[in-house]
């Protein structure tokens, strides 16, 4: 266990390396030159010395690679530049906006957890009967909603027509947590209780079960004692895959909700341009996707004795 | 026993006949769409940039079915105008990823050597970041754009059919039809697209059929954040945008637009999903 932990934690730093490249190559090959669009913005026209002067300050006057190692050696150190905007430290920032996105995410996993194992299963359990074509429909059309019309239509029918919730993120964290991680698991949910449904379904109808069956045991003590245990590695996988557009769908939802997190930093960088900001934002989200990865292989690995006598031995 | 396996042949029968007609039924809706998007400037009852103070957000109506957005456009012709944008910014995109992934899938999967690791690793890489992070930050560094945003959602988008065309080449590599036609002297080309290609092409096609939604959901959020079509454009995606500070007052202008998209990614779902079946009956859906 120790060695393949070991050996994966090896394997993922020319990942990592490759993340923050790339990460850092976008914004400076494909971005023009951000300090003279910071002054382009200034309305008046400033000399030449002081554009120098500026870029010398953040660094951008020196070669591409050193520019990089610089900024990767600060990323270690939990240096990453000041923002050009307010001048405030990239990484304090962004480790301030950080617990709240993690919140969410973390909510919207739960709650999607909750509905769709239940659904999954008794869709996949009453096969074919009304109740499972409902459950099939609902998620299709969850499925078919993209997350930032979900979130105003929840919006408009909970805040604003019923009044139950508040529109906007508000000091009280509990309610308007509640119509941003809601819009997140409309469509997880909706994803994972149809690959449930199937996962359950295929180990339904595999020979342990019909084993199982024939020796006289429960239906409810097959489903639990036998189907979910060999179901909950699917889902478990697939959840970890989910983190990574659930990542990408914080930054929609946490805008439309005002919600202070990363993704609306994000976006708030993105649209003035705030390089240092965009570029700790897309290197960590993808580190924290990789760990997660990572995190779910080693508990694969330590669930499944398949997997670890395959992968350990060699 | 003759007798159930007649049964069991019937139902078959049934099925896929039952399949086919749904195929037929969803092509003919893609179809619609498509026309709808094509003629669009033809089918629109106002035009859709006309602007009429005098009639700004007045509810769905007889003169207005989807009533009018805050400068009195009619909503109907923006969302018709709309679909031109939206559905042929996702279909190339959804070209684009599905060719260059496919391209490059076959080259890894036929040379293999350092020409496969080395663009397999790449691959690896892209894969590393959660697909709509990367897309965020590519489309803020280019600046907004129809055509940054299909760059940015292209850039994430091509690893996952570069691996699957790669798998799928292996798996046609060694058979025996490939050995015969390499031994009667088929040139490398001509086994590429003769021969491996429209063996291939079959579960390439499905998984692009399948992604359509998706992309479509990802372009237009990529416009609803501003860093796709601009306005005064009609897209879905930025008229959401634009209707969402009126959701109290006027909540038909995130709704028509919205229900446009939902329908459009609603079909093209159904649409990969009875193509999937059809294709291949035992990974059918309603298992």
């Amino acid at each position: 266990m120790g060695k393949y932990i070991a050996k994966r934690l090896l394997q993922m730093i020319p990942v990592l390396i490759g993340i923050t490249f790339l990460s850092f190559a976008m914004m400076r090959l494909a971005g023009g030159d951000a300090v003279t669009y910071m002054y382009e913005n200034a309305g008046t026209a400033v000399p030449q010395e002081i554009i120098d002067k500026t870029k010398a300050e953040y660094g951008l006057d020196k070669p591409f690679l050193v520019q990089y190692a610089n900024w990767l050696g600060g990323m270690l150190t939990g240096d990453m530049g000041k923002s050009y905007v307010s001048h405030k430290d990239v990484f304090e920032m962004f480790v301030s906006k950080l617990p709240s996105t993690l919140l969410l995410t973390l909510s919207s996993i739960i709650l999607t957890v909750l509905i769709a194992v239940p659904l999954g299963i008794l869709s996949a359990i009453k096969q074919n009967r009304w109740i499972d074509y409902l459950i099939r429909f609902m998620s299709f059309i969850g499925n078919s909603m993209p997350n930032f019309f979900a979130a105003l239509v929840l919006m408009y029918f909970l805040s604003i027509k019923m009044r139950l919730l508040p529109v906007i993120t508000t000091d009280n964290l509990a309610l308007s947590l509640v119509l941003p991680a809601l819009t997140l698991t409309i469509s997880m949910a909706s994803k994972y209780t149809r690959q449930i449904r199937a996962t359950v379904l295929e180990e339904l109808n595999s020979d342990y079960v019909a084993g199982a069956r024939a020796r006289g045991v429960r239906g409810s003590v097959i489903i639990w004692k036998s189907v979910m245990k060999s179901s909950m590695l699917t889902i478990i996988t697939l959840l970890a895959l989910s983190i990574g557009s659930l990542l990408g769908g914080t930054a929609i939802v946490e805008n439309i909700f005002m919600w202070d997190g990363v993704g609306k930093l994000a976006v708030d960088a993105i649209t003035m341009r705030d390089y240092p900001i965009i570029q700790a934002y897309v290197a960590w989200m993808a580190i924290i996707y990789v760990a997660v990865n990572l995190i779910t292989d080693i508990i694969y690995h330590y669930l499944d004795p398949r997997v670890r006598l395959g992968g350990d031995g060699a | 026993m003759s007798d159930i396996k007649r049964i069991t042949v019937r139902r078959q029968k049934i099925r896929k006949n039952y399949i086919k007609t749904k195929l037929i039924f969803l092509v003919v809706l893609a179809a619609v769409l498509l026309a709808v998007a094509v003629f669009a400037k033809y089918l629109c009852p106002y035009d859709p940039y006309a602007q009429d103070l005098l009639q700004a957000q007045k509810p769905p109506g007889p003169a207005h079915i989807l009533g009018t957005d805050r400068y009195g456009r009619d909503m109907l012709s923006r969302v018709i105008m709309g679909s031109t944008t939206s559905i042929f910014a996702t279909l190339v995109l959804v070209a684009v990823v599905t060719v260059t992934g496919t391209i490059i899938g076959i080259i890894c999967g036929w040379s293999g050597g350092k020409v496969d690791t080395v663009l397999m690793r790449i691959s690896d890489l892209f894969l590393a970041f959660p697909s709509l992070v990367f897309a965020l930050a590519v489309a803020g560094v280019l600046g907004g754009g129809v055509q940054n945003a299909i760059i940015a959602l292209a850039a994430i988008g091509w690893p996952k059919f570069a691996r699957l065309a790669r798998g799928l080449t292996l798996a046609q590599k060694d058979s025996p039809y490939l050995m015969a036609a390499r031994l009667s002297g088929s040139s490398t080309p001509r086994l590429l697209v003769k021969h491996i290609l429209p063996n291939i092409a079959g579960p390439i096609l499905v998984t692009a059929v399948l992604d359509i939604g998706t992309m479509m959901m990802e372009l237009a959020g990529l416009s609803f954040l501003g860093l796709g079509v601009k306005p005064p454009m009609a897209e879905w995606g930025s008229m959401i945008s634009d209707g969402r500070v009126m959701l109290q007052t006027a909540p038909w202008m995130v709704l028509a637009p919205g229900g446009a998209i939902f329908v459009t990614v609603m079909i093209f779902n159904l649409l990969g999903d009875t193509v999937r079946d059809y294709m291949d009956p035992k990974e059918r859906s309603g298992r």
